[in-house]
C-alpha cells in the first residue's frame, strides 16, 4: 500500500468512526473510544505526510470510480499535499488527545463526536483532492461539519448566531470557488491535471479574475479582512479543540486552496496582483491584531488574533507571487518557506493557546477575561504552557513564531530588487505594517498573560479553579514542545519544505541542516543568519544568573506584602489592571481611528452613592461600512419584493405573461 | 411535398387558427367563446390530418382524432354542462376593453411571426411559417387567460394555448406519438380538476368570477 492509500483509508477510516459515533451514542466509553481512534489515525496522517515529504518523490495519483459520471474521483498526494497533511494530522492528533480529557466536561458529546473525525477527515480529503469536483465536495462536507460543531452549543443565542454568519459565509466562499474552478474548467477540464497543463494558453485576464475568486473563496474560509467576520463569532462557540482545530487547521486548508490554485494551478500572475495579496495581508494582520487588543473575551480575542496571522501568511504568499512574476527563483523560494513555515507554527501555538483557553474556561466556566486573574498558582502547568504559546504566537526567539516572521522579514528585505516601482515601494509599506501587526500582538498576549494568569482573582470561579487533567496537560506540553524544537531546529523544517518550493516557485534555499549548530542563514551566510539555538543558551544562562544574581545579593525566600494600591491597602481585585484598562493607551491612539472608539465618564450627581462609571464604546468598521450596507440593500430588496407575495392569480399570469413576451422582444432583438 | 398547393393549404389552416383565437378574444358570452372554441379545436384536427398526409405520418391521424373527439366535442360538451348546472352568468367580464386586447394580439401575433422567422431560418418554410402561427396561437391563448375574470374563461384560454402546442408538435417532423397522447391526457386531466375546481368554488362564493378567490384571501382588487 503507497501512502496516498494509506491516507485515504486513514480518511474513510475516520468517516467510519462518525458513523460508529453515532450508533453507539450515549455509550460509556464512547467519547474515549472515538478520540483515541482519532488521535491514532490523525497521528499517521501526519506520519504519512512526514514520510512522503522527506523522500520527496514523483507525485502519488489514485483514481475511484465514485463522483460524477466521466470523471470519478481523482487524488493526488504531492509535496504541498503532504505538508498539509502533516498540519493536519499534527493538530488534528494532538486536539484529539485533548478531546480526551476535555470531552468529558462537554454536555452535549453526541452532538461533538461524529463530527469531529469526519471534519478531519473532510480536510485530509481536501488537501488530497485531484480535481475540481471532489475538491469542492470535501471543502463543502469540511464547511457544513464544521458548522455543526459550531452549533454544538445550539441553544447559546451567540451559536445560532456564529451559525447563521457562518452558513451565509460558507456558501459565499464555496460560490466563488465554485466560479473560479469553472473558468480554469476552459482550457481542458475539471481534473487538476488538465488545468495545470492550460496555464501556459490561459489568459491573463482569467487568471487575475480566478486569484480574485480564490481570494473571495478561499480568504473567506481562511478569514482575510474583510471577511473574517464568521471567524471571530463562530471559532469561539465551538468546544475549545475543535476551536483549535478551527483556528489552527481549518484556516490552514484554506491557504492550501489559494496556494494550490495560485502557484500550481496557474502561470505566474502579473505583478500588481501580487501588491493586493500583499496589502489584504498587511491589512488583515493589522486589522486583526487591533481587535484582538479591544477584546476581553479570551477565545474570541485568540480567533482575532488568528485573522491576524492569516495575514502574516497572505504577506508571505504575496511577496513569493511578486518574486514569481519576475522570475526571482530564490527570493520566491525564501517566501513560500517563510509562507508556509508560519502555516505549520501558527497551527502549533494556535492549537495550543485555544487549549489552554479551553482548560481555563473548565477551571473557572468563563470566558470574560475581567472575571480571571491569579490563575497562575491554581492552574501552574496550564500557565507555563499558555505562557510558551504566547510567547511563540508574539514572534519571540527562541520559540517557531520568531523564525517565521524573521524569514518573511527577510524575503521583504530582498524587494529592493524587484523591478516595478510599485512593489518596491509598497513591500517596505507591507514590512511597517507586518512589524506593527507583530510589537502589537505581543503587547495584547503581555495584557492576556497578565490579566488572565498574573495579578489577583477578580471573581470567586477564578479563586477556586483546579487545574485540568492529565490528557490536557500531555497535549499543549506536547505542542509546546514543538514550538520550541522547530524554533530551535529550524533548519530541518527549512529544508524539507525546499521541495514544495521547488515545485511551486521553481527556486530553492541553500541546505540549512549541513550549518553547524542549527545556524539559518536563507540567502546566504553572508547576508543574515539566526541561530536558535544559541539564542535560547544565551537567554537561560543569562537568566540564571540574573536568579542567581538576585538570590545572593538580595533576600532569599519568598516574602508576600499587600500589592501596591495608590498607598491604599485595599483588598479590592477590581483596583487591578482589567483587560479594557490595559488595552487603553492602543485604543485611544489606534482604536479612536480605526473603530472610533468613544469613552465617556458617567459621574453620578453630587448626594448619589452609587460609583461613577466609564463606558467605552467600540464601532466595528467592517460591520458598519461593509456589512451594515449590504444588509440595508438587501432588506429594502426584500421589502420591494413582499409586494408580489399579495398578487391576485390573475396578476401573477400576467406577471408571467409579460415576462415571456419580454424574453420574446429581446430574443427577437438579439437575433 | 412541398408543392405549392399543400404549403398553401397548411398555411391556410394554421392561420385559420390565429384568426379563430382572434375570434375567441373578443367573445363576450360564455356559450359563444365555447361555440368558437369547438371550432377552434376542429380546425386543429383538419391541420394535423393535413399535416399527416403531406408528412405521410399516419400516427398524427390519432392526434387529430383525439383533438376532434376531446377538443372539439367532448370537452365543450362538458363545459356546457357545467355552465348550465351551475347557472353561470354567461357574461364573460373582461378587464381591458375587446379594442385594446385584439390591438395587444396582433402586436403578439406580429412579434411571433418575426421572431420564428428569424430563428428558424434552417427550417423547411412551411414548417417555419407553422411554429410562427403555433406561437401566436400561444401567446394569444396565454392573452385570454390574463384578460378575463371568469374561471370557465380562463380554462377556454388554457385550452387553445395547448392547441397552439398541438399545432407546433404536428409541424416538427418526428415527434413521437406517446408525446402528444400524454400532452392530451394532461389536457383531459386538467379539465376534470378545473372543472371539479369550479363547483367547489361555486360552492363556496356562488360566482366564478375569480375576483371573489381575492376578496377571501383578504385583498381588494
Amino acid at each position: 500500500m503507497n501512502l496516498i492509500q494509506l491516507a485515504f483509508s486513514l480518511s474513510v477510516l475516520l468517516l467510519a468512526l462518525a458513523v460508529v459515533a453515532v450508533l453507539m451514542r450515549g455509550r460509556g466509553g464512547v467519547s474515549g473510544a472515538v478520540y483515541s481512534l482519532s488521535a491514532i489515525a490523525s497521528g499517521l496522517l501526519g506520519i504519512a505526510g512526514v514520510a512522503f515529504l522527506l523522500r520527496a518523490g514523483a507525485p502519488q495519483l489514485m483514481t475511484l470510480p465514485i463522483g460524477l459520471p466521466w470523471l470519478g474521483m481523482h487524488l493526488r498526494l504531492d509535496v504541498l499535499s503532504a505538508f498539509f497533511l502533516i498540519v493536519i494530522g499534527l493538530g488534528g492528533a494532538l486536539n484529539a488527545i485533548y478531546g480526551l480529557g476535555y470531552g468529558r466536561h462537554e454536555e452535549d458529546r453526541a452532538r461533538v463526536l461524529p463530527f469531529y473525525p469526519s471534519f478531519l477527515a473532510a480536510m485530509t480529503l481536501v488537501v488530497l483532492a485531484d480535481d475540481a469536483f471532489s475538491f469542492l465536495l470535501s471543502w463543502e462536507l469540511m464547511s457544513l461539519l464544521s458548522w455543526a460543531l459550531v452549533l454544538s452549543h445550539h441553544r447559546k443565542d451567540e451559536a445560532r448566531q456564529a451559525g447563521v454568519v457562518y452558513l451565509i459565509m460558507a456558501a459565499f466562499g464555496t460560490m466563488s470557488l465554485l466560479l473560479a474552478f469553472g473558468l480554469l474548467a476552459r482550457e481542458g477540464g475539471y481534473g487538476f491535471e488538465a488545468m495545470r497543463a492550460g496555464a501556459g494558453v490561459r489568459d491573463t485576464a482569467v487568471t487575475v479574475v480566478v486569484i480574485l475568486l480564490m481570494l473571495l473563496g478561499a480568504g473567506s474560509k481562511a478569514g482575510i479582512v474583510p471577511l473574517h467576520v464568521w471567524l471571530p463569532l463562530a471559532h469561539p462557540a465551538a468546544p475549545s479543540h475543535v476551536s483549535a482545530l478551527m483556528s489552527g487547521i481549518m484556516t490552514k486548508v484554506a491557504i492550501y486552496g489559494f496556494v494550490r490554485v495560485t502557484f500550481d494551478l496557474l502561470a505566474p500572475a502579473p505583478w500588481w496582483m501580487a501588491m493586493v495579496v500583499m496589502a489584504i495581508g498587511a491589512v488583515t494582520a493589522v486589522m486583526g491584531v487591533l481587535y484582538a487588543m479591544m477584546q476581553h473575551d479570551l477565545k474570541r480575542l485568540l480567533a482575532y488574533h488568528t485573522v491576524e496571522n492569516i495575514g502574516i501568511i497572505f504577506i508571505g504568499l504575496g511577496l513569493a507571487m511578486g518574486f514569481r512574476s519576475n522570475g526571482m527563483e530564490t527570493a520566491g523560494a525564501l517566501a513560500m518557506t517563510a509562507a508556509l513555515f508560519h502555516v505549520l507554527n501558527h497551527s502549533l501555538f494556535k492549537s495550543l493557546l485555544f487549549m489552554g483557553a479551553g482548560s481555563v474556561l473548565t477551571a473557572t466556566g468563563t470566558r470574560d477575561m475581567d472575571r480571571m486573574g491569579g490563575l497562575i498558582h491554581r492552574l501552574p502547568v496550564t500557565s507555563l504552557l499558555f505562557l510558551i504559546g504566547a510567547v511563540a504566537i508574539s514572534a519571540l526567539p527562541p520559540f517557531n513564531g520568531f523564525v517565521s516572521e524573521w524569514l518573511t522579514f527577510q524575503a521583504i528585505l530582498l524587494s529592493p530588487e524587484l523591478p516595478q516601482w510599485g512593489l518596491k515601494i509598497l513591500t517596505p509599506g507591507v514590512g511597517g505594517m507586518l512589524a506593527l501587526a507583530a510589537a502589537l500582538a505581543a503587547a495584547c498576549f503581555v495584557k492576556v498573560y497578565g490579566v488572565v494568569f498574573l495579578g489577583r482573582p477578580r471573581a470567586p470561579e477564578a479563586a477556586s479553579a483546579v487545574e485540568v487533567d492529565r490528557w490536557s496537560q500531555g497535549a499543549m506540553a506536547a505542542l509546546a514542545l514543538f514550538c520550541l524544537a522547530l524554533g530551535i531546529m529550524p533548519g530541518l523544517v527549512i529544508d524539507a519544505l525546499q521541495p514544495i518550493a521547488l515545485a511551486l516557485t521553481s527556486g530553492l534555499l541553500p541546505a540549512q541542516a549541513s550549518d553547524p549548530w542549527m545556524t539559518i542563514a536563507p540567502i546566504g551566510a553572508g547576508r543574515a543568519s539566526y541561530n536558535g539555538l544559541l539564542v535560547l543558551l544565551f537567554i537561560a544562562a543569562s537568566a540564571m544568573m540574573a536568579a542567581w544574581l538576585i538570590h545572593r545579593l538580595a533576600a532569599r525566600g519568598v516574602r508576600r506584602a499587600p500589592a501596591w494600591d495608590c498607598g491604599f491597602e485595599m483588598d479590592d481585585p477590581t483596583t487591578q489592571y482589567s483587560a479594557a484598562s490595559f488595552a487603553q493607551p492602543i485604543r485611544r491612539t489606534l482604536g479612536s481611528i480605526v473603530f472610533r472608539a468613544r469613552e465617556t465618564v458617567h459621574m453620578p450627581p453630587p448626594g448619589d452613592n452609587r460609583p461613577a462609571h466609564l463606558e467605552v464604546t467600540l464601532l466595528d468598521p467592517v460591520w458598519d461600512s461593509f456589512y451594515g450596507r449590504i444588509h440595508g440593500a438587501v432588506a429594502w430588496l426584500a421589502d420591494r419584493a413582499n409586494v408580489l407575495q399579495f398578487l391576485t392569480i390573475r396578476r401573477y399570469l400576467s406577471i408571467v405573461f409579460a415576462l415571456l413576451v419580454f424574453l420574446l422582444l429581446v430574443l427577437t432583438l438579439w437575433n | 411535398m412541398t408543392s405549392g398547393l399543400s404549403f398553401d393549404i397548411a398555411h391556410l389552416l394554421a392561420g385559420g387558427l390565429v384568426l379563430i383565437s382572434f375570434m375567441m378574444l373578443y367573445q363576450d358570452r360564455l356559450y359563444a367563446l365555447l361555440n368558437v372554441y369547438a371550432f377552434h379545436a376542429l380546425v386543429l384536427a383538419l391541420s394535423v390530418s393535413w399535416q399527416a398526409w403531406i408528412q405521410d405520418a399516419p400516427h398524427l391521424y390519432v392526434t387529430a382524432a383525439i383533438a376532434l373527439v376531446f377538443k372539439a366535442l367532448i370537452i365543450p360538451a362538458a363545459l356546457h354542462r357545467i355552465i348550465a348546472r351551475l347557472g353561470i352568468r354567461r357574461q364573460v367580464e373582461q378587464v381591458v376593453g375587446a379594442g385594446l386586447t385584439m390591438l395587444a394580439g396582433m402586436g403578439l401575433v406580429a412579434l411571433s411571426v418575426v421572431l420564428m422567422l428569424r430563428l428558424t431560418r434552417s427550417v423547411e418554410t412551411y414548417a417555419q411559417e407553422d411554429l410562427a402561427f403555433a406561437l401566436a396561437v400561444i401567446l394569444l391563448g396565454l392573452l385570454i387567460m390574463v384578460t378575463r375574470r371568469n374561471a370557465v374563461s380562463q380554462v377556454v384560454g388554457f385550452m387553445s394555448l395547448e392547441n397552439g402546442l398541438i399545432l407546433a408538435a404536428a409541424g416538427a417532423r418526428g415527434m413521437p406519438l406517446v408525446v402528444e397522447i400524454s400532452v392530451a391526457f394532461s389536457v383531459l386531466i386538467a379539465l376534470i380538476v378545473i372543472g371539479v375546481f369550479l363547483f367547489r368554488i361555486r360552492e363556496r362564493f356562488d360566482t366564478v368570477d375569480v375576483a371573489a378567490l381575492d376578496e377571501f384571501r383578504g385583498e381588494k382588487q
